[in-house]
């Protein structure tokens, strides 16, 4: 075994070993460490969570860099291909899942807790002995007013902006898409580049409206159980447009270097399903958090 | 790195072990190599958990107090749970497949080796995020230990935990980044590496089991990454998530929880159905009674093991339709799980039977899973729940399925696949000694148990009526054998890695086996196959099923 190409498609590939896998876990150790000695302010905790979350970096930039110049070296067949794409589609299906758990909280809270608290159901004793006087609504930051009174981001302003600069941006990333597999280099990178601004306006327009909710409306993350739900759904799909349009530049980068072939570009098509990933939780949330 | 030359001559030369501890374990991506190291761990880990069951078992052999400290107690039933779930089943159990399902499907390798390193590495690290607070005032006398709110991690109870709250939970955080890593590899493996031939219904039931618990991990290990952020950010940043106080519910947490956790608990056991599935034919000498009827029972049962999680929470205070719906489909789980233990009863039945270690295990798995199993039912019924809810009955419950039940099947893949492994064969009267000790130890554990909880001892404290005195007792010898007794597993498992004068294991080291890795020989190669095998039906268990 072993003998012939390795490239030849009636072979296995087996990759050689890689320092990554063990930099990588290095790093996450210490930023998990490094978080949760800082959450309990002991010393040296920031400096580890710093450390590394850098290290962490690093080890992607050498991680996908290695894997990148195996690919360029036709290293990888059709069978590595579709391991990947399998990897990819399963990597988002579980962060769908983190996703459904914000989604359930939300959903549990408005059905149920609140409901209950304001003495439905099989909270009417609940209500009668420890919460009275406290009326069910949405939003509510709960009988105890934690947090002070707020009031909340309206659907049509900012979100519906947001919405729109997300829609179009999943049209852009396609067009860049046909674009590529057309071979239309220039076109290619203009809607690449599209893409990456209309998600980086996202972005400016999101913190914004963390600015305006923060300083105008009272509206902050210990708002109650609104200021929960809606901070940490909001945030964590933030958390992801923030990285998807980290990954779109490294895309565009390549794609300016010449990268990717009309009909070889995993790592386009990965950052795209990601994005459309995105797109599709920003419409959960415009409809869930915004609307109703 | 990778510069090209370097690189080709690591794609060429890739049947050769790679050279030096660094390169061979640190780098790794032999799933071989990877496999044993998660086995390794988890035998570890066992240990480690094992020592603080102990200390529990310690404690309760006689009323009052005397050993430790309550709160220390509460810290060793958490860290004892949560070592042995997340330390040691469910890593044994990756490392098996590891091991197991490439050679079972004629891959070369994991689909994606260097990914599969990753989610081994993370988990050494992990448990020393999670054991630091508890090494630390063990060792060192320095700060409050581990976290004692029990290993569900209720809040508010959890959240009261002082520093040793945020260690649990990144913790936690990296075991689930690692495990949904290692699922997302298995499934890969299993689809997209199969050799020409291998349709997916002849592949081995243990592959089949994994595909499936693998689905499942990927599912629900983000939905407790995300409970447990929201525990994160109720204590240290604002949030009300699991406060009444703000609009939320501390009920709320046991829901998004027991959604992982119930398809967790099948996590921990649908690979042992595999693992069983594969042993019983082999020493009946006889093809699996209904195949395709075990592959669908796994199927609902997973698919089931999502709608049934509120069967932890009947006596929180759900309304009565949720009590009713979860009772029912709590039940109906009990089907398929019949069906998969009266296929392995009729694959036995008639068949020409030894017994050899591994199908003692098995046959103890079939046994005492179906005690545990039984004493689930009786647990699913809502009013008899009222009564047995947080008392040792549930103790006894839980530790039949998981020790008799997973840690026995884990034990029985050990024994069954280690020649093939070692390439030489374990002391079999040393395992039946195991066997038979570990047996009778761990029912006089577990079974004088259900009388406790029946009685009304309450689980998760350190101190009893006087009533519950003669079975603690009982309970505590038990433990005590139990524990000494998985010793002479460990010898058992050195001595055939290094005993060079044990006799060499064949090729088919049981005469009754089928399947591909049988065709390999023992010590199985470095790298299993290196072009697509051609499978021949013969070689297969299951050939004749698909047509
Ligand atoms: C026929 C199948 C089963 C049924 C009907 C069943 C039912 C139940 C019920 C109703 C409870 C909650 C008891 C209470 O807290 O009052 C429970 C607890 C538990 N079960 Fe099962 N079960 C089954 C199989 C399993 C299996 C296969 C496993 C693991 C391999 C398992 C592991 C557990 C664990 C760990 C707990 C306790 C969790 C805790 O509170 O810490 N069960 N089971
Ligand atoms: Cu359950």
């Amino acid at each position: 075994m072993g003998q012939s190409e390795s490239h030849d498609p009636n072979l296995y590939y087996v990759p050689h070993g890689s320092r990554w896998p063990i930099v990588a876990s290095l790093a996450l150790f210490t930023t998990m460490l490094g978080a949760a000695l800082s959450l309990n302010h002991s010393a040296g905790g920031g400096v580890l969570l710093v450390l590394g979350v850098l290290a962490l970096v690093g080890m992607l930039f050498g991680w996908f860099g290695d894997v990148i110049r195996e690919s360029i070296h036709g290293f990888y067949n059709r069978q590595v291909d579709i391991s990947f794409r399998m990897g990819m589609i399963w990597f988002i299906f579980s962060e769908v899942m983190f996703f459904a758990a914000f989604f359930g909280a939300l959903f549990y809270a408005r059905m149920f807790s609140v409901p209950w608290l304001g003495g439905d159901g099989d909270g009417v004793l609940t209500h009668e002995y420890l919460w009275q006087g406290y009326s069910a609504a949405w939003p509510t930051n709960g009988p105890l007013k934690v947090g002070g009174a707020f009031e909340t981001i309206g659907a049509w302003g900012l979100p519906f902006l947001n919405t729109l600069l997300l829609l179009s941006s999943g049209v852009t990333v396609t067009i860049a898409h046909h674009a590529l597999r057309a071979g239309a280099r220039g076109r290619l990178l203009v809607y690449l580049g599209a893409t990456v601004l209309l998600g980086a306006a996202f972005l400016y327009f999101q913190a914004t409206e963390y600015y305006y909710a923060y300083h105008e409306l009272g509206l902050t993350l210990g708002s109650g159980i609104y200021g929960s739900t809606f901070f940490m759904l909001t945030g964590f799909h933030g958390l992801h447009v923030t990285l998807g349009t980290v990954m779109l530049i490294v895309i565009w980068a390549r794609c300016a270097k010449g990268h990717f072939s009309r009909d070889q570009h995993f790592g386009f098509e990965a950052v795209a399903w990601y994005w459309h990933f995105v797109d599709v939780v920003w419409l959960g949330l415009f409809l869930f958090v915004y609307i109703l | 790195m990778a510069h090209d030359a370097s690189a080709h001559r690591d794609e060429h030369g890739h049947d050769h072990k790679p050279h030096g501890f660094v390169n061979r374990w640190l780098y790794a991506t032999n799933h071989k190599d990877i496999g044993t190291m998660y086995l390794v761990m988890a035998l570890v880990m066992f240990f480690v958990g094992g020592l603080m069951a102990m200390v529990i078992r310690g404690e309760l052999m006689y009323p009052g107090l005397q050993l430790v400290e309550p709160e220390f107690f509460n810290q060793m039933t958490t860290m004892h749970a949560l070592v042995m779930i997340f330390g040691a089943v469910m890593p044994a159990f990756v490392g098996l497949a590891n091991w197991m399902v490439p050679m079972m499907i004629g891959a070369p390798d994991m689909a994606l080796p260097r990914m599969n390193n990753w989610s081994f590495w993370i988990m050494p690290f992990a448990f020393t995020v999670l054991l630091l607070p508890l090494a630390l005032k063990v060792f060192f006398g320095i700060g409050a230990g581990g976290p004692a709110g029990g290993w569900t991690l209720y809040p508010p109870l959890s959240l009261q935990g002082g520093d040793s709250v945020a260690f649990t939970i990144f913790a936690v955080h990296m075991m689930g980044i690692s495990s949904i890593m290692g699922a997302i590899n298995i499934i890969a493996t299993i689809l997209n590496m199969r050799a020409p031939g291998m349709d997916l219904l002849k592949m081995p039931v243990f592959v089949w089991a994994w595909l499936i618990t693998a689905f499942l991990l990927i599912a629900v290990m983000p939905v407790l990454a995300g409970a447990v952020t929201m525990l994160l950010t109720d204590k240290f940043f604002g949030t009300t998530f699991f406060s009444a106080s703000g609009g939320g519910d501390p009920v709320m947490f046991q829901h998004i929880f027991w959604f992982f956790g119930h398809p967790e608990v099948y996590i921990m056991i649908l690979p042992a159905f595999g693992v069983v599935s594969e042993i019983i034919p082999t020493f009946a000498r006889k093809p699996l009674f209904g195949y395709k009827a075990m592959v669908y029972a796994i199927a609902s049962i997973a698919f089931l093991s999502f709608i049934v999680w509120a069967h932890h929470m009947f006596t929180v205070g759900i309304p009565l339709g949720g009590e009713l719906f979860f009772m029912y489909a709590t039940m109906l789980i009990a089907v398929p799980t019949g069906i998969k233990v009266f296929n392995w009863v009729f694959t036995m039945w008639r068949g020409s039977m030894t017994f050899e270690t591994p199908m003692l295990f098995a046959l103890g798995f079939v046994i005492m899973f179906t005690i545990g199993g039984f004493s689930g039912l009786m647990l699913a019924i809502v009013p008899a729940d009222f009564q047995y809810h947080d008392t040792y009955f549930v103790v006894a419950h839980f530790h039949y399925v998981l020790v008799t039940g997973a840690v026995f099947s884990i034990m029985a893949a050990t024994y069954y696949w280690l020649p093939k492994w070692s390439g030489r064969m374990y002391n079999e009267t040393l395992g039946k000694w195991h066997f038979w000790l570990s047996t009778v130890f761990v029912n006089l554990l577990f079974f004088p148990q259900h009388f406790l909880g029946l009685a009304g001892m309450p689980r998760r404290i350190p101190d009893y009526n006087v009533a519950f005195a003669d079975w603690n007792l009982v309970s505590s010898i038990g433990g005590f054998g139990f524990g000494l007794s998985q010793l002479i597993f460990a010898y058992i498992v050195w001595d055939c890695v290094r005993n060079q004068s044990l006799a060499k294991a064949a090729d088919r080291v049981w005469e009754g086996a089928r399947g591909l890795e049988w065709t390999l020989p023992s010590p199985a190669p470095y790298h299993s196959f290196a072009t697509p095998p051609v499978i021949e039906d013969r070689m297969l268990a299951h050939a004749d099923v698909a047509h």
